[in-house]
């Protein structure tokens, strides 16, 4: 068959994808690049005559007013590189998910070439370099693998790249039996290491114990599947652990973190507005008596860390699905982003590591476009930097949902099909749970390639134009998403009671080839379980077909309580659910919890001189700090209509808000719902249990700042980890957990979903491990009766009143001051970190009140940076300055100490009185005038300083680069 | 008699539901409709008074935005979408549903007059990557600029509304013989001229165009999304005072017009 190849030339070589191509190229080091002209390449199998060739060039390939097209058959022999230039071409290996691929073949179907048989894209750079460079071929693979091609999923030449399209190979029905029976420790963990099951001896011996038990030994597809169903990925067995802890001296257990901390928590709330709460793949509450609302976030950092933007695209996706999967409509995403330094040198990173602009670039990318091809608003978030995150990027992806309440079902039927519905099984994504739960190396991008999936967003977001009307019509019966562990996973929890027997042949494959362990555990993305009544199959077929949804029915669910798979009729597993489901035997685990490291100075006390004015400059531009909007912008906030309080806000829309605040269409009168997140890796270095409590208050704070009600506030918790069997890893877990709990109880704020993501460290080349901080995200989200209360932190107008609201306690534990500060002022570091005051939930229902009472005109949380940072934000937001009188004290500790449970509020003077009434015996200070005067005058006796807004804006404004 | 309207439902759109509510508002009867249901011949254009191809990302915006629902178009549903725009029926194509039009010739539509739908290899118009390079979304203001596109004729006020797209950089081989298409302009937020500078024109469109129409004056595309500022808590400013609702009046416009015809 004859290939063809195409080439995609922009008319103007001065385009901006060349621009921003070469100021990467700039920004990773390679100076002696002058110009790099990128182009697109097509190639295509079939049998195409050479005016077949030019029309479908012509009409399908190029934008005829700024692009031109040559194509030639292959192989076209001559193709000399132009004089100067080195020619590099980039094509993605085979199996690797190709939209654009898929699309080409349709559309040339569709337009009468039915020879077109196969597709495949790449693309061509023309690097031009200063004519003094010498680039040697050493220097071409690093400029290559460094800024145009990522070896996990694409393969790259220099000249003529040949196409490579996915083998027809011969179905393969090769089933391994595994003998297990009988095996000796070594040999057991030898067999878990070479399937990469991640799975320790206990474990090991409890599988050897049930092919005793059952007098045989196990097929491929059923150890592969045990294996992902009792990952840490996917049942989280170290929060289910009985952990022994030595807690400085003292010893006691702790019989799973998740029972006693997190699930207690919610149970002692005991909220009646909670629906669901760690039962469904999301967490439910209700909205207005009518409309309940499902929020989920997870991680997908590991992916991420190898192939940024399939592993941010998918990890949107897979949320996306979460929510599908409790038959709610997606309404909102969000993303908490955590990288290593921007400027990180290529020395300092570990080998086989991408450099963090790159991972930044491709998560960001991955993220706008998933979300915004779905049509779903990416509305709130937050991006961390810190060297530890350099080999492990954090990706935390979250979506909210929304439905008519009773409408989801979760209760298959004996006699119900079981529907996969959405895209073909591939290879891709073999093993991903087991893959999410280990250590990462220099190796792991090649050996996890096949662990790396490209999303596909149209296709999932025909599986929400079907599932809807299905739910709504009531054609199913229960319904899951096909995530980790895929079908194995999927089919295997909704049959955990019933029961069922599935036929793989029956599974549509994107390419022949598969072994049946393979299709069964593949985790290809877009697909969705559905338990469907045969009566209703019709129906549901016709759904699909009008919005071009491909479906398949694959098996029974049975009511045997057995989970049994075959292949073309063959038995390939015959497993007893109550093993698969509760057959993990209980991990032991050792947790060490250290004195709290506590010296240096003491709250209260002097410190050394600094220079206030150049230090909130300096917080300002802290890329943790300085505007985000660079990357906010290319998320798309407004599809949907329904975003009322926007990330970004003020009279110039560039100021950060503190939250989102929604109101979906569907909602009842005025009721919407607030987003907002806490994090504070630089607390969880140094106090993992006050770490927990500041995020829990920040992130609830966030919402009360926006008008949320205090009363109606849920939460989520992700926490990401190092590795916990190491005792002080997992000691610093137990007192993360501890302290969420013990925050959640103060707020009287359950929480209703989680997720962890442990063992996010990295084996270096040298032997050393890199670890994350101990970072966890609390997500949160409040119910509000009437959005048109919401506000927002912009200062509104000039003679009103700023009030400090709550127990100010500024300290430099942890605190950002402390990162700017230079040499000298270290010892901040070595404070505690802010403590969450008792008094600080009353606090927020009485600035709660006041906001409902109209006695509010904007508000914003004092967090990183401190007042000083909170003040000056306050100031872009409205473009008004302020005149700032700071109480008695250190001012560098009043300015920049950072502390929980305190806002900014504005207050006209009219409404003084009222709203001094309402804090009544709790604590608050009149800090600061606003004025028309554009500057921010800070004085404690004397006018400590005077700066101009217009440099607050600039330092803001700093600029990050996606 | 509520005009009843036809919002086009392509594989990927996704303001389907965005712009039924804004004809809802502005007093049609709107009904989202897949683009398989038409070509299955249980719907029909010509039963509709009113068009809409909404935004989204139809086709996942491989090959170009627009292109392969404009293949769509061509393939199964010119002689439709032909007589709908020569009856003189509203149409309106939003951010990818305007690509889609511009992309299978129905806009600017000059050589329209007669076929419907042009030749797509000389296009007279496009739609390309934004000039800097990436999606952006971000509030904008808009003017109406003409007398002759029946959605926009009579409307002295601003528009501000979003913009949410990465290829709306409107470029056209004529540009001077369109001026009189010329539908809705990116503006200051004051009113003023926006040259051509980012952010009041968002994406380097020729003469900061963000709308246009077709000779007739019944066809209207335009990448921005006034369909998002129906609601006053919609705008960006309304805690500060700042309430318009100014998307609204452009598809009362439409729909008024369609509810006399």
């Amino acid at each position: 068959m004859p290939f063809y190849r195409f080439l995609v030339c922009p008319a103007l070589p001065d385009n901006p994808r060349a621009a921003s191509l070469l100021s990467d190229a700039r920004a990773l080091g390679f100076d002696n690049l002058i110009r790099i002209e990128p182009q697109d390449l097509y190639f295509i199998e079939g049998q195409l005559s050479p005016d077949e060739c030019q029309q479908l060039a012509l009409s399908l390939l190029i934008d005829p007013l700024t692009q031109s097209v040559e194509w030639a058959a292959l192989p076209t022999g001559a193709a000399e590189p132009p004089p100067g230039a080195v020619t590099i071409e980039v094509a993605l290996r085979p199996g690797v998910t190709d939209p654009v691929a898929d699309e080409i073949v349709r559309a040339a179907h569709q337009l009468g070439w039915a020879g077109v048989r196969h597709a495949a894209t790449g693309f061509r750079y023309l690097l031009h370099f200063e004519p003094s460079a010498q680039v040697d071929d050493a220097a071409l693979e690093v400029l290559v693998e460094r800024l145009l091609a990522n070896a996990v999923i694409q393969r790259w030449a220099r000249g003529e790249i040949e196409p490579i399209f996915p083998i027809e190979a011969a179905s393969s029905d090769e089933v391994e039996v595994l003998r297990l029976r009988g095996l000796g420790d070594e040999a057991l963990l030898a067999l878990s290491a070479e399937r990469r099951a991640a799975l320790d001896l206990n474990e090991m011996r409890a599988i050897r114990a049930y092919c005793e038990r059952e007098g045989r030994d196990l097929t491929d597809v059923e150890f592969e599947t045990i294996a992902q169903t009792w990952s840490e990925h996917c049942v989280h067995k170290t929060f289910k652990a009985l952990i022994e802890v030595e807690d400085a001296g003292r010893r006691y257990a702790v019989d799973a973190l998740f029972k006693t901390f997190i699930r207690a928590a919610t149970e002692k709330i005991a909220a009646p507005w909670v629906l669901s709460a760690f039962v469904d793949n999301a967490g439910i509450i209700d909205l207005d008596g009518e409309n309940e609302v499902s929020f989920k976030v997870e991680t997908h950092n590991h992916p991420s860390a190898i192939e940024p933007f399939g592993g941010a695209n998918t990890g949107v996706g897979g949320v996306i699905r979460d929510v599908l999967g409790v038959s709610h409509k997606p309404i909102a995403n969000t993303d908490v982003l955590c990288f290593g330094m921007q400027d990180a040198s290529f020395d300092e990173l570990p080998a086989g590591v991408l450099h963090p602009r790159r991972v930044l670039s491709g998560v960001a990318a991955g993220v706008q476009d998933y979300g915004n091809k779905m049509g779903i608003p990416t509305v709130n978030g937050a991006i961390l930097f810190d060297r530890g995150y350099a080999a492990n990027p954090l990706v935390f992806c979250g979506t909210v949902g929304i439905a008519p309440r009773g409408l989801h079902v979760r209760t298959p039927r004996r006699g119900d099909r079981v529907v996969v519905l959405g895209g073909g099984t591939g290879r891709d994504g073999l093993r991903g749970a087991t893959f999410s739960s280990m250590t990462m190396d220099a190796q792991t991008g090649e050996v996890s390639g096949s662990s790396v999936q490209i999303g596909n967003p149209i296709v999932e977001k025909g599986l929400v134009d079907v599932i809807l009307p299905a739910r709504d019509r009531r054609l199913y019966t229960a319904i899951t998403d096909c995530g980790a562990g895929g079908l194995s996973s999927a089919v295997g929890e909704m049959a955990s009671q019933i029961g069922c027997e599935v036929e793989l042949a029956h599974v549509r494959l994107k390419y022949p080839g598969l072994a049946p362990w393979e299709i069964w555990l593949s985790e290809a993305q877009e697909r969705m379980v559905l338990a469907v009544p045969p009566e209703n199959l019709p129906a549901l077929q016709e759904l699909c077909a009008l919005h071009n949804v491909d479906w398949m029915d694959i098996g029974e669910f049975t009511g045997t309580g057995r989970l049994v798979v075959r292949y073309h009729g063959r038995v390939v597993l015959d497993l007893e659910n109550e093993f698969l489901h509760h057959g993990l035997p209980q991990r032991r685990l050792t947790a060490v919890i250290g004195e709290r490291r506590e010296s240096g100075l003491q709250a209260g006390e002097q410190h050394p001189k600094v220079d206030c004015a150049s230090i909130l400059l300096r917080l300002l531009a802290h890329p943790n700090i300085a505007s985000k909007s660079a990357i906010i912008r290319i998320y798309d906030h407004e599809v949907q209509g329904g975003t009322v309080i926007k990330p970004l806000t003020g009279v110039q829309m560039d100021a950060p808000s503190d939250a989102c605040v929604l109101r979906p269409l569907g909602a009842k009168g005025r009721a919407g719902i607030a987003l907002a997140n806490g994090i504070n890796p630089e607390y969880g270095k140094r106090d993992p249990y006050r770490m927990a409590m500041a995020v829990v208050d920040e992130a609830v704070r966030n919402l009360i700042a926006v008008g949320a009600d205090p009363a109606r506030i849920a939460l989520l918790d992700n926490f990401c980890w190092g590795d916990p069997l190491r005792p002080e890893t997992l000691g610093a877990l137990v007192q993360a957990a501890r302290g969420c709990h013990d925050a959640a109880l103060l707020f009287g704020t359950p929480f209703i979903s989680g997720k962890d993501s442990l063992n996010n460290e990295y084996l270096g080349a040298d032997g050393q491990r890199h670890a994350i901080p101990p970072t966890l995200l609390i997500s949160s989200i409040g119910v509000m009766a009437d959005v048109t209360d919401a506000l927002t932190m912009d200062l509104k107008a000039a003679g009103n009143w700023l009030y400090l609201v709550g127990a100010f306690d500024p300290t430099f534990g942890g605190s950002h001051f402390h990162l700017v500060s230079e040499g000298g002022h270290s010892s901040g570091g070595e404070e505690a970190v802010p403590l969450v005051a008792e008094i600080t939930p009353r606090v927020y229902a009485a600035l709660h009140a006041a906001v409902t009472a109209g006695l509010v005109r904007s508000a914003h949380d004092l967090s990183e940076g401190g007042l000083a940072v909170a003040a000056a934000e306050m100031c872009i937001g409205g473009r008004l300055g302020l005149d700032l009188t700071l109480p008695p004290g250190d001012p560098a500790r009043l300015l920049f100490g950072e502390t929980t449970g305190c806002l900014l509020v504005e207050v006209e003077p009219a409404q003084v009185p009222a709203f001094e009434r309402q804090f009544t015996g709790l604590p608050f200070l009149r800090v600061a005038k606003i004025i028309t005067d554009p500057f921010l005058k800070v004085n404690n006796n004397d006018l400590l300083f005077v700066l101009p807004l217009a440099d607050l804006v600039a330092a803001w404004n700093t600029p990050l680069q996606p | 008699m509520k005009p009843k309207a036809l919002i086009l439902l392509a594989h990927g759109t996704n303001r389907d539901h965005d712009a039924a509510e804004a004809l809802r508002l502005a007093g049609a009867d709107p009904e989202i409709v897949p683009l398989n249901l038409l070509r299955q011949g249980r719907r029909r254009f010509g039963d509709y008074q009113m068009l809409v191809l909404p935004g989204g990302f139809s086709y996942a915006d491989a090959l170009g935005a627009g292109k392969l629902l404009a293949i769509d178009l061509q393939a199964y549903f010119s002689d439709q979408i032909q007589a709908f725009v020569v009856s003189g029926k509203p149409v309106i194509g939003i951010c990818n549903g305007f690509q889609a039009l511009v992309k299978s010739g129905i806009l600017p539509g000059r050589r329209a007059a007669s076929p419907a739908l042009a030749d797509d290899r000389h296009p007279e118009a496009t739609l390309t990557f934004n000039a800097r390079g990436r999606f952006e979304c971000r509030w904008v203001t808009l003017k109406p600029v003409s007398q002759t596109c029946l959605w926009t004729r009579g409307l002295a006020d601003l528009i501000t509304c979003p913009v949410a797209h990465g290829e709306g950089n409107f470029q056209a081989v004529e540009a001077d013989r369109l001026k009189e298409q010329i539908a809705l302009v990116y503006v200051c937020p004051d009113g003023s001229p926006a040259h051509g500078a980012y952010p009041a024109n968002p994406n380097g469109s020729l003469l900061d165009i963000a709308g246009v129409c077709n000779p007739a004056g019944n066809v209207l595309g335009l990448m921005p999304h006034p369909e998002n500022h129906i609601h006053p808590w919609q705008h960006p400013l309304w805690r500060r005072g700042a309430s318009a609702m100014s998307g609204l009046p452009l598809f009362e416009n439409g729909v008024r017009y369609a509810a006399q015809l």
